[in-house]
C-alpha cells in the first residue's frame, strides 16, 4: 500500500505537516504503534519488578562481613544452609509459622466469604446489595494501623471481649499476644480481598445452570456441591492468592498483637537488615515467600482461577 | 505479542538484573577531615533522632540563634535509627547530618564507616561531662570521639503497684514464675546483656566478666536462661508506647523498661512504679556526626548546644532521662523541685560502675585476649533463636 506524499506536502502549514508524516510513518507500521506504547509499562515492570527479584536472588548468595557489615560479593550457600538448618531449626520453625497461618488465615476467609458473597450474588436485594458492598469495604478507609490497634484493645485483658464474655457470664479468653490473635487480625483485615472475587464468580453463574440442575432431579445441597461451588472456585483461588500472599509477607501484625514466639518471616527480614545490615541473609529468607508464592500461583493457575479474573 | 517467546523475557530479565548489579556496588568516599573551626551555619540541619530529642521547647531557640533549620526523622528502634543512617549507600546517605545513636546501636554504626570523629574541643560543655561520659567505650574507640554524649537512663523495673505486692526488690523477679504471663521484656538483641549480669551475680562460675563480652559458653548459658524465661511472659515489647499500653489495659504487671515509660504512665495516673536494682545495664545516647554530613557547621553548633547545662536540664525532663553534663543539676532543680537528685545526677563516681552502659558486642574481647567473644550478628541470631 502507499501513499501519495505529494498530497500531504500540499495540506498545510509545517508543523501540521510534521504530525501527518509521523502518524503516516506509525500508520504504515502498526507494530511501531504497538511498541511505543507498550515500552514505558513493560520497561518499568521489567526493571522495578523482574530487576528487583533478580537482584534480590543474586544477593541472597553473597555474604557479609561481620565487623564492618559491607556486602561481600563471594558466591556461598551459608544462607540458605542456615535457614534450612535442622540442627538450628529456628528459621524453619519461623517459615512454618508464617505459611501455616497464611494458611489457617486463607481458609477461614475462604469459608467466612462464600456465604457472604453468595448471599450478595444471589438472595440480597439490589438495595441490601449495595449496603452489603459498603459493609465489606467500610474498614479499607480507616488505616490498617489503626484497624490493628482496634484489635489490641479488643483482645487486651480488660478489653471489649473479655467484658461482653463476662456480661453473659463467661470466663475471661486469654487472647491478647499469641499466635489466636493473629489469626483473628489477619482473617479481619484481608476478608474484603476474599468476599470480592467470590462474589464475583458467584454471581456470572447463570441462573439456568441452577434451574438445569433442579430440573434433573438435584435438592439445593448437590446443586450447590456440583454446580456452584465447582464454577465458584476460581474466584476463591484468586481470593486466597490475595489473602495468602498478603498473611505471608506481613510483618506488622506479629509485632503489634503477636505474643512471645509469634515472628514471621517479614520480622526477621526486617531485623536482620535493620540490625546487621545483612542484606544477603534477610535476601536468602525472603526468597521463601517467593517460593512458596510461585508453587502457589502455578496450583492456582491449574485449577483456573485466573481466567475468572 | 505472540511473537514475544519467553526466551525473549528470559534475555530480557537477565539483561535487567546485569545492568541493575553493579548500581548496588557502594562507593564511600573517606568523608570530611574534622573541623577545626565551627564556621557560619548552612541553614539546615537534618537529625535522625529519638522521638522529643529536638523538642521544640528547647530547640526553637537553637533555630532562631543559628538559622540552622531543623528537620527531623523520628525513629522508634535503634535498629531504625541504623537502617536509616545506612540508606543511600550509608554514612546519612548525604542527606542526615547527625543521629542520637544508643549504646546498642553506635559502634555498628562506627565500624559500619557511616560516622566521622568529632573534634571536643569544639564543645565547650565536655569538659564538664561526668568523667564516665567523656570517651565511653560506646563512642570513642582507640582514643578518638565518635560524637558527643548527650544523656543516660538506666533499665528500670517497672511494676503496677495495684498488682503486684510486696514490691519488686531486684531482677530475679522477672525470671520466676511468681507472675507468670504478666511479665514484659523489650524485643531488643541487647537484652541478652541483662540475662548475662543477672548470670553474673547469681552464677559465677560461668566466669562472666563483662555482659557486653560473651565467649560462646557464656552466651549458651544466657540463651538457655532466656528459653526458660520465655514461657513467663506476655510479650516482648517493641516499642515504648507498646509497653505503655500493656501496662495501661492491665495485660502486663511488671517487667523491664526505661523511665520514659514509668514517667507516662503515671501522667496518665495508672498504678505504677519503677526500681532501679543495682547493678543493671542502661543506655547512653550519643550525638554522631554522619561521615555524609551535608551541614556539618550546624551539626556542631547543634552539640554544642545541646551539651549546655540549661538545655541538658530541658531535655532531661521533657524525655525523663538524666544529663552528662552535671551542670545542669541546679537547672534541673529550678524546673522541677528536687529533679536532680529524682535523676541520679547527684551520685557519687561510684554508682556508675554498677550501670553497664550498653555497648555493640564485637568478637575482640576486652577482658582477655582473642577474637572469640560473639559478635552482634551471633547475639542477633541468638535472640532470634530465643523469640521466633
Amino acid at each position: 500500500m502507499s501513499v501519495d506524499t505529494r498530497a500531504l506536502d500540499q495540506a498545510g502549514p509545517p508543523g501540521r505537516r510534521a504530525r501527518l508524516r509521523v502518524s503516516t510513518v506509525f500508520w504504515r507500521r502498526p507494530w511501531l504503534k504497538a511498541l511505543s506504547l507498550l515500552t514505558p509499562p513493560v520497561a518499568a515492570f521489567a526493571i522495578v519488578y523482574v530487576g528487583a527479584l533478580a537482584v534480590l536472588l543474586i544477593s541472597s548468595f553473597w555474604g557479609v562481613d561481620a565487623f564492618t557489615g559491607k556486602l561481600v560479593r563471594h558466591w556461598t550457600l551459608d544462607n540458605f544452609r542456615q535457614i534450612f538448618s535442622f540442627s538450628d531449626p529456628t528459621y524453619l520453625r519461623i517459615a512454618g509459622r508464617t505459611i501455616g497461618i497464611a494458611a489457617a488465615v486463607t481458609i477461614t476467609d475462604a469459608l467466612l466469604a462464600f456465604p457472604l458473597g453468595y448471599f450478595m450474588a444471589r438472595v440480597a436485594s439490589p438495595r441490601v446489595r449495595g449496603a452489603l458492598f459498603v459493609g465489606v469495604v467500610l474498614p479499607l478507609w480507616s488505616s490498617y494501623l489503626v484497624r490493628i490497634y482496634a484489635w489490641q484493645t479488643i483482645l487486651s485483658g480488660g478489653g471489649v471481649l473479655n467484658w461482653s464474655l463476662h456480661g453473659i457470664g463467661l470466663p475471661s479468653a486469654h487472647l491478647a499476644y499469641t499466635n489466636w490473635a493473629m489469626w483473628i487480625v489477619f482473617s479481619y483485615i484481608w476478608l474484603p480481598f476474599m468476599v470480592y472475587p467470590v462474589y464475583a464468580s458467584l454471581e456470572r453463574i447463570p441462573e439456568s445452570y441452577v434451574e438445569a440442575s433442579s430440573d434433573l432431579g438435584a435438592r439445593g445441597w448437590r446443586t450447590l456441591r456440583s454446580v456452584t461451588l465447582p464454577l465458584a472456585l476460581p474466584g476463591v483461588i484468586a481470593g486466597s492468592i490475595f489473602t495468602f500472599s498478603l498473611t505471608l509477607g506481613d510483618y506488622i501484625t506479629p509485632l503489634l498483637v503477636g505474643g512471645t514466639g509469634s515472628s514471621f518471616i517479614g520480622n526477621v527480614v526486617y531485623e536482620n537488615i535493620g540490625i546487621n545490615a545483612n542484606v544477603p541473609f534477610a535476601a536468602a529468607l525472603a526468597s521463601i515467600p517467593v517460593m512458596v508464592m510461585a508453587v502457589y500461583l502455578v496450583v492456582a493457575r491449574r485449577l483456573g482461577a485466573f481466567d475468572a479474573l | 505479542m505472540r511473537r514475544i517467546r519467553r526466551i525473549h523475557l528470559l534475555a530480557a530479565a537477565v539483561l535487567v538484573a546485569a545492568l541493575s548489579v553493579p548500581t548496588i556496588a557502594i562507593s564511600r568516599s573517606d568523608g570530611s577531615s574534622m573541623l577545626t573551626k565551627i564556621g557560619k551555619g548552612e541553614g539546615s540541619l537534618n537529625l535522625i533522632e529519638w522521638p522529643y530529642y529536638s523538642d521544640k521547647s528547647f530547640a526553637t531557640a537553637f533555630v532562631k540563634q543559628t538559622g540552622c533549620v531543623i528537620h527531623r526523622k523520628d525513629a522508634g528502634t535503634s535498629n531504625e535509627m541504623v537502617a536509616l543512617m545506612r540508606q543511600g549507600g550509608g554514612g546519612g546517605g548525604g542527606q542526615y547530618d547527625l543521629v542520637s545513636a544508643s549504646g546498642d546501636a553506635s559502634l555498628r554504626l562506627v565500624y559500619g564507616g557511616d560516622i566521622q570523629p568529632v573534634n571536643v574541643k569544639l564543645i565547650p560543655s565536655w569538659n564538664s561531662f561526668l568523667p564516665a561520659f567523656k570517651s565511653p567505650e560506646h563512642n570513642t574507640v582507640k582514643g578518638v570521639h565518635y560524637g558527643v554524649s548527650v544523656q543516660w537512663g538506666p533499665n528500670t523495673l517497672i511494676y503496677n503497684t495495684a498488682k503486684v505486692t510486696p514490691a519488686p526488690k531486684g531482677w530475679n523477679d522477672i525470671y520466676s514464675a511468681k507472675y507468670k504471663g504478666k511479665l514484659t521484656v523489650p524485643n531488643n538483641p541487647i537484652q541478652i546483656a541483662d540475662a548475662a549480669l543477672y548470670l553474673q551475680q547469681t552464677k559465677p562460675g560461668l566466669g562472666i566478666k563483662d555482659p557486653y563480652e560473651l565467649t560462646k559458653d557464656q552466651l549458651a548459658a544466657v540463651v538457655s536462661l532466656l528459653k526458660q524465661q520465655k514461657p513467663l511472659l506476655k510479650r516482648y515489647w517493641n516499642y515504648a508506647t507498646d509497653e505503655i499500653t500493656s501496662f495501661k489495659n492491665g495485660d502486663v504487671w511488671m517487667g523491664a523498661g526505661w523511665p520514659y515509660q514509668t514517667l507516662q504512665l503515671q501522667a496518665a495516673k495508672a498504678p505504677v512504679k519503677e526500681i532501679v536494682p543495682l547493678p543493671t545495664t542502661g543506655w547512653a545516647d550519643t550525638w554522631m556526626l554522619a561521615k555524609q554530613a551535608p551541614h556539618p557547621n550546624c551539626a556542631y553548633l547543634w552539640m554544642k548546644y545541646v551539651t549546655t547545662p540549661a538545655v541538658e536540664a530541658k531535655q532531661a525532663l521533657v524525655f525523663g532521662e538524666t544529663p552528662v553534663n552535671p551542670k545542669a543539676c541546679p537547672y534541673m532543680n529550678k524546673l522541677q523541685k528536687s529533679s536532680c537528685a529524682q535523676y541520679h545526677l547527684n551520685e557519687p563516681a561510684s554508682y556508675y560502675s554498677k550501670i553497664k552502659f550498653w555497648k555493640t558486642p564485637v568478637a575482640q574481647c576486652g577482658w582477655k585476649s582473642g577474637n572469640d567473644c560473639m559478635d552482634y550478628n551471633a547475639w542477633q541470631r541468638a535472640w532470634t533463636q530465643v523469640t521466633g
